[in-house]
């Protein structure tokens, strides 16, 4: 049985929850209906969908969103911060290590080659210091409950993490939904993200801005899948929305196209992959990036937001030794727990996975986004096959982990309340000056019964997460 | 702000508004072709609706002859026409998908529904009876979209392209429009015209919603002259020539005065204003309405590519 967030593991409403349920029982279902299709209109009408690759109609689609909100208490948020700090700091260093003196290889703790022949090890940034020695500004960390002190990290998603413009507009629906609520339950709020961010990418332009620097958002363009979000923060943060071909180097300095001529540019938080960054460093087919960026990096006129090469840091493989990294950069017991990983590159681990492949989650090590995953305890035995004819072929590419039981939330669905799996996204913000987390983050759910897989791209769908400030005095609502 | 972003609201806008004068164009043809033939002049209505729109070569080139069919289908929805009222719907859809947060929430809505309108409509049966209300759709859309501009949007260069796209493409749009009929225009001459050609008068000015208004104006009956007249240089009919430029000029001011800088697109703007101001009606008579309206043209096309090279590239 899966841990449940509101009842707990023995039926007894957990205290965070005992407003929520006593509303929910309160609340006739009619009413729930229609406070949903008035959340689902209200979705529509300001376009947030997102596009899914591979998806024939290449339509726009609505994710599905679940009304009812998902509570942490402040005790385990704080918690929670806590070690997401922590961990983004841990990144950070290890990443700084990599590429600079690589202490951490040498004293035995990961392989060099897991490191060197690294699709994701950019050698460029051997040479490149990016600002204030830090590589990953924006983290969005996976984590998994599963149980009432079960905190797991799944994912450290150290490069171009997307989400966070649906816990604003989550946050935002939820609002005009249900006033109520918000009056009875304390919620920290959210909505100073932009703010946040923009603070972070502030902090971190290069010596050579001026006082305002300026920054820019770069996007792939309309027809990427998380493009609202590219236009939503950029409009939030006050900065403009920029292409590749809206972008020029000259002089290792780089300039946006403007109707008043040629403006430069400090900082460019980037939402494209470093491949595409600059074709002449990188995939010289890219059209999405800016000829000659890698240099104006290298010269330091420009700062590049997530730095280029932390993709080497959300290697799966490399996950599996975050709790030694954690010990080794901070000489402190990591807060997070990690998720018991095998690496399939090692021979011990690979013909345990084969054996127990109907039990366990294979993940690609380069993999994101819920593709190319084997789920075991719900695959067919034709996909098993399939799988371990792959995993043989190429195991150094794989890694797995046990069939974690993620903890369950009430949802609300068409036959009514029913438990649904979830994982939660914090976005972790990482500045010159200081961390900054927004308290709570993005919650995934599973909208299948049963199912675990709660990435967007699979069917899976959000709700609101509160953390529920119940440490200061609670005023009386005013009438 | 972004040359890019000023380049599609630019661009954005021209499209919406060429949908219009295509919606206009088929809309009086439509009624033209239903007159018996002997008032409707030398041209075959379908002929002169695809030489308005521009297109007159590539329709020679994917159909036979001009019918309402064959006509309504290519400037409708025909993937065969990178310019049909259908293409012009997507393209400008595209552009403000790409430059959302630079316009309000509710031009993007009046983009966004029209696109999703055309999702559901069957163009094999276009020419039917279906056709009036479709075009009367798109009529309302470019309508709305123009007013929801006019009424939401800061006025700040953003604005100002968003205009100049409207205007550029009306003065293209009008100019041919008049070109393709300027044989009915010519005063006295006996080759052309002749009485009947009182409904090819009256459908231009029914094309550009001015016949009404030129009654009031002119206070006698529909003249081949004061239609030029009225639709070139009078300063109080908005789609004429006189008055579309004297707007385009007003924002490129604007632009200029924000910016602090003048330049190429300022000065041709001027010089064409000055122009249409400083030429008596007779006078275009006189030098051909033919080589004025093409060379109106061509100079409307250079007022584009400079306002591109000094803003939007």
């Amino acid at each position: 049985m899966a841990f449940d967030e509101m009842n707990g593991d023995d039926g007894a409403t957990r205290e965070v929850y005992a407003d929520l349920s006593d509303w929910l029982a309160a609340t006739p279902g009619d009413q729930l209906a229609h406070r949903r299709a008035e959340a689902e209109a209200m979705f529509r009408r300001i376009g947030i969908t997102f596009s899914v690759y591979g998806d024939e109609q290449g339509g726009e689609r609505l994710i599905p969103f679940d009304i009812i909100p998902r509570l942490l208490a402040m005790k385990e948020w704080k918690k929670l911060e806590a070690g997401l700090e922590q961990r983004v700091r841990a990144l950070n260093a290890f990443i700084a290590d990599v590429y600079g003196a690589r202490e951490i290889v040498r004293a035995g703790i990961v392989p060099e080659d897991l490191v060197l022949r690294n699709a994701a090890f950019r050698p460029e940034m051997t040479r490149i210091k990016p600002a204030a020695g830090q590589y990953v500004h924006i983290a969005g960390i996976d984590v998994v409950r599963c149980g009432e002190d079960d905190l797991y990290v799944l994912e450290d998603n150290a490069r171009t993490p997307s989400g966070v413009s649906y816990m604003l507009e989550n946050r935002e629906v939820m609002f005009r939904l249900f006033p109520e609520l918000f009056a009875k339950m304390r919620v920290r709020p959210v909505d100073d993200y932009p703010d946040k961010l923009k603070a972070t990418l502030r902090s971190l332009a290069p010596a050579t801005a001026s006082k305002e620097p300026e920054i820019v958002l770069l996007t792939p363009g309309a027809l990427n899948s998380a493009y609202y979000e590219h236009s939503f923060l950029s409009d939030k943060m006050g900065i403009e929305l920029v292409e590749g071909r809206d972008l020029f180097v000259r002089g290792n300095v780089v300039f946006m196209r403007t109707t008043e001529g040629p403006k430069r540019v400090d900082v460019i938080y980037r939402r494209i992959d470093d491949e595409y960054l600059d074709p002449l460093a990188f995939r010289p087919d890219s059209a999405l990036g800016v000829p000659g960026l890698m240099a104006a990096y290298e010269a330091g006129n420009v700062t590049v937001s997530n730095a280029v090469g932390t993709g080497i840091a959300d290697d799966k493989a490399i996950y599996s030794y975050m709790p030694d990294i954690v010990r080794f950069f901070s000489g402190q017991e990591p807060l997070l727990k990690n998720v018991p990983t095998w690496r399939c590159r090692e021979q011990d681990a690979l013909k345990y996975v084969l054996a127990h492949l109907s039990e366990l989650v294979v993940k690609e090590v380069n993999g994101s986004g819920g593709y190319g995953m084997l789920v075991g305890p719900h695959a067919s035995r034709a996909e098993l096959e399939a799988f371990a004819t792959k995993l043989k072929h190429d195991p150094a590419a794989y890694i797995a982990q046990p069939t974690l039981s993620l903890s369950t939330v009430p949802c609300f669905l068409d036959n009514g309340i029913a438990s649904r799996h979830v994982d939660l996204r914090p976005f972790v913000l990482c500045g010159a000056d200081k961390v900054r987390i927004v308290p709570g983050g993005l919650t995934r759910v599973a909208m299948t019964a049963g199912s675990l897989v709660v990435n967007s791209s699979q069917g899976g769908g959000t709700k609101d997460t509160w953390v529920v400030d119940d440490e200061s005095a609670m005023q009386p609502f005013p009438l | 702000m972004l040359s890019r972003t000023a380049d599609s609201l630019f661009w954005l806008s021209r499209y919406m508004e060429r949908a219009e004068n295509l919606a206009r164009v088929l809309d009086v043809a439509s009624r033209m072709s239903t007159l018996p033939t002997e008032y409707s002049g030398t041209m075959n209505e379908w002929e002169s609706a695809v030489a308005t729109a521009g297109c007159a070569t590539l329709f020679q080139q994917h159909r036979e002859k001009a019918t309402r069919e064959s006509v309504v289908d290519f400037l409708v929805a025909s993937p065969d026409n990178p310019n049909s009222i259908l293409a012009c719907i997507q393209t400008c859809r595209a552009n403000a998908r790409a430059v959302r947060g630079a316009m309000t929430a509710e031009m993007w809505e009046v983009v966004n529904g029209a696109w999703l309108s055309l999702q559901n409509i069957d163009f094999a049966e276009i020419s039917g009876p279906e056709l009036s209300r479709f075009l009367a759709m798109i009529m309302e859309t470019s309508l709305r979209f123009d007013s929801v501009a006019y009424r939401t949007m800061l006025r700040t260069d953003p604005y100002w392209f968003q205009r100049l796209g409207t205007f550029v493409e009306r003065a293209d749009n009008s100019a041919r429009l008049l070109d393709v009929k300027y044989h009915v225009l010519l005063p006295q001459s006996e080759a052309v015209g002749g009485g009947l050609d009182y409904f090819q008068w009256t459908s231009l000015l029914r094309s550009v919603s001015a016949l009404t208004s030129f009654q009031w104006v002119y206070r006698e009956s529909v003249k081949p002259w004061l239609v030029a007249d009225f639709l070139i240089l009078r300063p109080e009919q908005p789609r004429s020539l006189i008055a579309v430029y004297g707007e385009i000029s007003r924002f490129l001011e604007r632009i200029a005065d924000l910016y602090g800088r003048q330049g190429e697109s300022q000065r041709l703007a001027r010089a064409m204003l000055g122009q249409l101001q400083n030429t008596p009606i007779d006078r275009l008579f006189q030098t051909g309405l033919h080589e004025f309206l093409g060379s109106f043209i061509n100079d409307n096309n250079q007022l584009g590519s400079a306002i591109a090279s000094q803003y939007l590239q």
